[in-house]
């Protein structure tokens, strides 16, 4: 009943407050300034690489 | 002499199966135990004939044959699965389909149910899942699958454990859990293949040569961790023999209940909602040639779908032994996680802006659409049932099955239908799809039978559940539960014909997939009039 009461106290304070702040940052994180070069970067990644992975090594250079 | 190895480990295990189906203490482990041997000897004289072989090495082309196979894979169970799905809807209409005098049994909606629903969630779904999730990470890491032929090992492994579980099912093996009925051995099995799925997943994002994880691939590798941990989880539970099916759970009485709902709603958020979400955020923006609407917004879908949906799974227990605390914790949870789904059905709706007409001219893109709106509808209506005076009414009705039905049919279905358009002349290199009018008339048939599936549901739960509350002016109930069953006829053979159409639709869809792929004229070939500057 011990384990129970302190599992559930820590849920209720500790651990629901670090991941709130998880999530708030993430989401805070993605509205950074400079983010919409990268996102606009990584949304047309699906139009690089249809047919094969592009000539190998090294990072791909197919777009 | 990786071979050789293979080969012993196979001789095992043919071997080991054969006296386990010998000295079997049930007849589904004796089944279950002669189907793998048989698939054991299968891939020994496989391995055999190949001894030594070079595979080529072609790391700069994509492995696309698992996915063609898992195309294939997912087409043929879904029909099978619809096609129990019908046969049972019937049953429940006219119960003398149930065949119990001439089949003992075998054939009874108890044993059929449990198989209607793992052929559509983890046969159909799950190749699905497997083959889509393949396509994607290739496709956004700029790289081949990694771990060579571990990618068909997946693939078999999945079809050797549709197989087992469902023979298992119509000879009576059950772990009585919903959605996890597998026993315990083919709980173990799944847990192999799933763990080698995700390896080929991760190994080939560790490999990409694109710096961005596109946000398809975190929906996909979410559902992938998720469902593991789910699994073994629900699935703890200690054989009574290693000899026989039977064993028993770890856990009891409400904590047994309340583990099953945790593992059944979050199989409903991860492998239904989160892994086909995956399959939208790829395949839609593909199939209208435009990048996702946001994808700020994609981010924020995706952290607050992972931080809500895991709280979501008492509100199946409303009014029960579960401490109150709890099932308003499922409630709110689920009530909040209207916010993420409806944002990334925008998300999804949005990517068509400027494209709209694409919705006149593309029986695919149409189809997209009404998955993605029936997201919308039954990830709205679920919160709604959540509430718990809602659930007093709803609960243990057909408006669930309704509900839930709403979501499979119109959400998974339409979606991996639309993916399989979508694949099919790209992976068989054809000019396109046999036949767009045939699209519109899957597309029609499906959307018609799902109304009147919903609606017949709607109707049916919604009365028998006011029936079973109705009391006289003494305080006593007015109906008996006969009662209630008497008056869903109409609705069941209505739910029933909702069902029919929606298999037409399927058959109509393989019939066109297989002459996409044997009658159209392959696609010129891109390289065919390149200079040779």
């Amino acid at each position: 009943m011990q384990t129970y009461s302190f599992l559930r106290e820590l849920a209720d304070s500790w651990a629901l407050l670090l991941l709130t702040l998880f999530f708030v940052g993430a989401a805070v994180w993605a509205f950074r300034p400079g983010s919409r070069a990268i996102h606009q970067d990584a949304a047309n990644v699906i139009f690089k690489h249809d047919k094969s992975p592009g000539p190998l090594p090294g990072p791909s250079k197919e777009g | 002499m990786w071979d050789y190895a293979k080969l012993i480990v196979l001789a095992g295990v043919g071997l080991l199966a054969a006296i386990a189906a010998n000295y079997a203490h049930d007849l589904p482990y004796m089944v279950n135990a002669i189907e793998v041997a048989i698939a054991a000897a299968i891939t020994f004289i496989y391995v055999l004939r190949h001894v030594g072989e070079d595979t080529p090495k072609t790391p700069n082309e994509y492995q696309d044959g698992v996915i063609r196979a898992g195309v294939i894979a997912t087409s043929f169970w879904g029909i099978v699965g619809f096609l129990v799905g019908v046969v049972i809807a019937f049953q429940l209409a006219f119960p003398s389909l149930n065949l119990g005098n001439v089949t003992e049994g075998i054939l009874n909606f108890g044993r059929l149910r449990p198989l209607h629903t793992s052929a559509v969630i983890f046969a159909f779904g799950g190749n699905a899942l497997i083959m889509s999730a393949f396509y994607v990470v290739q496709r956004t890491s700029a790289a081949r699958l990694w771990g060579g032929n571990l990618g068909w090992f997946v693939f078999w492994g999945w079809q050797l454990m549709i197989v087992l579980a469902a023979s298992s099912y119509i000879l009576g093996g059950t772990e009585g859990k919903e959605y996890a009925e597998t026993v315990w051995y083919i709980d173990l099995w799944i847990t192999v293949v799933w763990v080698a799925f995700l390896a080929v997943f991760v190994g080939t994002l560790v490999k990409r040569r694109e710096p961005h994880i596109y946000v398809a691939n975190w929906f996909y590798l979410s559902m992938i961790l998720t469902v593991a941990m789910l699994h073994l989880v629900n699935n703890a539970a200690i054989p009574v023999s290693i000899l026989g099916s039977l064993s028993v759970p770890v856990y009891s009485g409400v904590q047994d209940a309340m583990v099953q709902w945790w593992y059944g709603h979050n199989a409903v958020g991860f492998f239904l909602t989160a892994g086909f979400l995956g399959m939208m955020y790829y395949f839609v923006p593909k199939q209208v040639e435009r990048p996702v609407y946001s994808y700020k917004l994609s981010i924020i879908h995706f952290w607050a779908l992972i931080f809500l949906y895991i709280w979501a799974g008492p509100h199946h227990l409303h009014y029960t032994a579960l401490p109150d605390w709890a099932s308003t914790l499922g409630m709110v949870f689920s009530v909040m996680l209207w916010m993420p789904s409806w944002g990334g059905m925008i998300n999804g709706l949005m990517t068509l802006s400027g494209a709209w007409d694409k919705l006149r001219t593309d029986p695919v893109v149409r189809m997209m659409v009404i998955a993605i709106g029936f997201y919308g509808m039954s990830t709205f209506e679920g919160p709604v049932m959540s509430i718990k005076a809602v659930n007093s009414l709803s609960h243990y009705t057909d408006w669930t099955i309704g509900h839930v039905h709403s979501g499979a049919l119109g959400w998974n279905g339409m979606i991996t239908f639309s993916v399989l358009y979508f694949l099919t002349p790209r992976l068989w290199n054809r000019a396109g799809l046999y036949s767009l009018k045939l699209v519109s008339w899957h597309f029609w048939l499906a959307t018609i039978g799902i109304v009147l599936y919903a609606a017949s549901m709607w109707v049916s739960g919604i009365m028998e559940g006011l029936m079973w509350r109705e009391v006289d002016a003494n305080g006593f109930l007015v109906n008996a539960f006969a009662d209630t069953v008497a008056a869903k006829f109409p609705m069941y053979v209505v739910r029933g014909l909702g069902g029919a159409m929606y298999l037409t639709g399927g058959l109509i869809m393989v019939y066109n997939l297989w002459m996409t792929v044997n009658a159209q004229p392959a696609k010129a070939s891109a390289y065919a009039a390149v200079p040779a500057e």
